[in-house]
Order: C-alpha cells, then sequence, then structure tokens
C-alpha cells in the first residue's frame, strides 16, 4: 500500500479518514517543540496570555535539531521520545491542536484527548534525522531562542514520512505491531 | 615514562566525536542489513530500508546520523608507562569533547538537572578509567542518547534468582521499553559487580562488536536466549511491530558481594555511535 499525502493544516474530515498503521507523507507548515517549549506554552494558555504561534489545526513536531551548518536549511531532525510531552499534550490539544509527530508510547490521557477532541499522533523514525532532515524546506526560529536547539521553529515540510500510531478510533500501532508479530522470531529465523 | 601531550588527547577526542556522529560502525549497518533480510513484518522492512539510507546520507553529507548527539561517554584505559604534559587528562578530554561538539556542529545535550540550563558546550563528558599495562592510552567514545538510556535499568536482585532471575529482568526492561529506545537496539547487561559497578559494565559492554561472540561459554548461550526472546516480544523496528527488536545482546560478568546479585541493563538505540583510538 502506497502512503498517503496530506497536507498542513489538517481538518477533522482528513483525521477522521487516517487509521493506525496508515503510513503518510506529510506537507506544509509544522511547528517545532520539546520539553521547556511544551512548558512554556502550557504555562502562556494557564495565565491566558497569547501563544507564539496558533495551534489551530496544525501539527507540532517533537524535536530539537543540530545546529545547521552554513548554506543548510536545518541540520539533522529526527523525532524525539513523546512521553515526555504527555503532560502538556492535552492541554494544546483542547486549544485545538490538531497533530503531534514524535515516536515512542502516549499517555491514557493523550490517548483520551485525541478521541475527544479529533487530533491524531504520528510517529516517525527515530535516528533518521539526516533523511527526515531533506524533507525540511525552510526553517525559521519564532520563539525562545534562548532553548537553543529547543527553540520553536516554524518548518515547512515536504513529504516528510511519518505513520499513523493514535487515531481518533482508539486505535494504537504500538500494541496492534507487537500482538500481531509476538513469538514470530522463533519461527520465521 | 612516555610523554603524551594533553593537545594531541583533545585533537584526538574532536576527531573521534566528529566522525562517529557521521559514520555509522561497518558492525552496526551489516547487522542492520542483515535485519532487513530477515525481517517479516512490511513496516518493520521500510523503517530498517530507511535508517540504512539514513547512514548513506550521513556518511556522504557529513550531517549528523541522528540529532541527538547524546552525552559524550568515555572509557579510557591508561597504560602505567604514559603521563600527559600540559592539562591533566580529564581537562584535555573535555577541552576535545567541546571542540568537537561545536566544529562538528552537534548538539549540545547536556544540562542542570535541576533548572535544566544547558551547560553549552556538551561538557562534563561522563569518564571511566581504567589502569593497564603498556605506555599507550586507548580512547574508547560513545554518543550516547537519551532515548535509549532513559529505558534502562539497574536491579539489586537476591542471589536465589538465578541466571533465569537476570534474563526474565533483561527481557522484561526490553518489553515495557517498546518503542521508547529507537530499536532495533543493541543491550549491554552488566552482571555482578555492585550497585554502580553492574552499570559501568553494562555500558561497556556496548562497545563489543556486533556478531562477536561471547569468550565464556555460559554467557555466550544466555546472550542467545536473551535475543532469541526480545526479537520474539514482536517489538520490531521503531516499535511498529515485527521480529527486528535487538541486534545483539551483550553482557560483562564480575564477581559481587556473597548477599548480592546487581543487574544492569543498559539500552542502546540502533544508531550505535562509538569508536575508539590507541594513542
Amino acid at each position: 500500500m502506497g502512503a498517503i499525502k496530506i497536507t498542513t493544516p489538517l481538518t477533522d474530515d482528513k483525521i477522521l479518514s487516517l487509521k493506525t498503521g496508515d503510513e503518510v507523507l506529510i506537507s506544509g507548515t509544522i511547528y517545532t517543540a520539546r520539553d521547556q517549549a511544551h512548558f512554556r506554552l502550557v504555562k502562556l494558555i494557564e495565565e491566558n496570555k497569547p501563544l507564539p504561534f496558533d495551534p489551530n489545526g496544525q501539527i507540532i513536531y517533537y524535536v530539537g535539531p543540530t545546529p545547521e551548518k552554513q548554506g543548510e536549511i536545518i541540520g539533522s531532525a529526527g523525532p524525539t521520545t513523546s512521553y515526555r510531552m504527555d503532560k502538556y499534550a492535552p492541554v494544546l490539544i483542547e486549544c485545538g491542536l490538531k497533530g503531534m509527530i514524535g515516536k515512542g508510547k502516549r499517555s491514557a490521557e493523550v490517548k483520551e484527548a485525541i478521541k475527544t477532541y479529533k487530533a491524531i499522533y504520528f510517529g516517525a523514525i527515530g535516528g533518521a534525522g539526516a533523511l527526515i532532515s531533506k524533507t525540511v524546506k525552510s526553517s525559521k526560529v519564532i520563539a525562545y531562542e534562548d532553548l537553543l536547539s529547543e527553540a520553536i521553529r516554524q518548518l515547512v515540510v515536504e513529504n516528510f514520512p511519518a505513520v499513523v500510531i493514535n487515531d481518533v478510533y482508539g486505535g494504537d500501532l504500538y500494541e496492534a505491531g507487537r500482538k500481531r508479530y509476538e513469538n514470530k522470531y522463533s519461527i520465521a529465523v | 615514562m612516555r610523554v603524551v601531550t594533553a593537545e594531541e588527547i583533545s585533537n584526538a577526542v574532536k576527531n573521534l566525536i566528529i566522525n562517529s556522529s557521521v559514520n555509522l560502525p561497518e558492525d552496526t549497518y551489516l547487522s542492520l542489513k542483515h535485519g532487513f533480510e530477515k525481517e517479516i513484518s512490511d513496516s518493520g522492512k521500510s523503517v530498517l530500508s530507511r535508517i540504512l539510507l539514513n547512514a548513506e546520507i550521513a556518511k556522504t553529507e557529513l550531517k549528523p546520523l541522528c540529532q541527538d548527539t547524546g552525552l559524550a561517554v568515555f572509557f579510557i584505559e591508561i597504560g602505567k608507562d604514559v603521563a600527559v604534559s600540559g592539562k591533566n587528562l580529564t581537562d584535555a578530554i573535555n577541552e576535545g569533547t567541546r571542540a568537537g561538539y561545536s566544529d562538528g556542529f552537534l548538539r549540545k545535550s547536556t544540562c542542570d538537572p535541576i533548572s535544566r540550563k544547558n551547560t553549552g558546550d556538551n561538557t562534563p563528558a561522563i569518564i571511566h578509567y581504567d589502569i593497564t599495562d603498556g605506555d599507550k592510552i586507548k580512547i574508547m567514545y560513545a554518543a550516547k542518547g537519551g532515548g535509549s538510556e532513559n529505558m534502562s535499568r539497574l536491579k539489586m536482585m537476591r542471589p536465589s534468582d538465578g541466571k533465569e532471575g537476570v534474563i526474565d529482568f533483561v527481557v522484561e526492561t526490553m518489553k515495557e521499553a517498546g518503542p521508547n529506545p529507537c530499536p532495533p537496539n543493541i543491550i549491554g547487561v552488566g552482571i555482578g559487580g555492585n550497585f554502580e559497578r553492574s552499570a559501568i559494565i553494562a555500558k561497556k559492554a556496548l562497545f563489543r562488536k556486533l556478531g562477536e561472540k561471547n569468550v565464556d561459554p555460559e554467557l555466550a548461550e544466555m546472550e542467545k536466549v536473551m535475543l532469541e526472546k526480545i526479537n520474539n516480544i514482536g517489538t520490531g523496528p521503531m516499535g511498529f511491530g515485527g521480529i527486528c527488536t535487538a541486534l545483539g545482546v551483550h553482557i560483562i560478568k564480575e564477581p559481587c558481594h556473597i548477599a548480592s546479585f546487581p543487574a544492569a541493563v543498559n539500552i542502546e538505540c540502533h544508531s550505535h555511535r562509538h569508536s575508539e583510538i590507541i594513542i
């Protein structure tokens, strides 16, 4: 099965059409944020202050790239482990955030927020930072420059490869995939 | 007494760091390729092919394999007949680390644990020293990422748990880790020593070449059993499901207290960046 092409911002219709295990190629504007940026974003929301970008319909990519060399758009830029953002993600989803790209398992609270507010969690390939960086067509720091690699960047990506992990129907690729291949190694090898 | 300058050490460290960030060791590359050939899951195959392609891009474009260029970890073996001039060895290694992470355009991932303020230059490095015979200094370097390190575990087991206890502990740790440590992983296991020693030897075990058999037949058999059990979990490449969850299990064993049975599991991601030099 070929990969499904999707563009940002994400609409509810598009999210409803995607299912756990679907391979996707994402194009359009996405925003980067990891631990410290999430802490600051959620603090602003709690204080009713404006955010550096409008999360409505958007995707946040959990990444802290390596510094770019002269002439490069971005350094190596693969996903970081997502569970560290679990405390903050439901708040952002409630504010309209539609997609998250990272790697690794999410909490029950995040999965519930995904179902309730029609959002989606994509897994990218950890440790493929050089390959993923080629899909980034522009990069601009828009907030928290003091956080260095953890600053919020606005990226424009083209055919960014990812897989749907958690869909709105409660599907979870990490559980389904593991069950499907449990005890298959001894049979195959 | 042979004398080596601190500058020579710093330069060697800098080069190890920059080269490791873009060159996946050959044994790791071949092991991933073997995993790709054996993998029965489509998504697992797709992940492994992209990981192999990533290694090619990193090598030709000199772009870091992974954005997490790690904490700088060193195992140093110092011959008894060699001295360092100019600076102490620790300062020389930190100087090389600073230069490597800066000149190589690598991410600085070292911070204060409470305030989370970045130290700005990826120092201090984590350095373990051993004294050996001879007049050489062996520097072994690993870029250790946070994702796999966070899933690592240490357990003070009971002597009655036996080797089955260690096997269960390692497999359970891998089951719990699931997709988080970027599988396929390399698993370093430290058995014995004491609390801190078990963790250090678990890390040191990661430096053994993939595919190289443990010289102790009993440990070699335990590694084989663990590898099979881990690959039977079903996690697969990046946790999308599959049979390639681990590329290898490496054990180091040391004597321990009569009342203790320490075991440590240090998980390493597939971006297994390490290299060494003898000066």
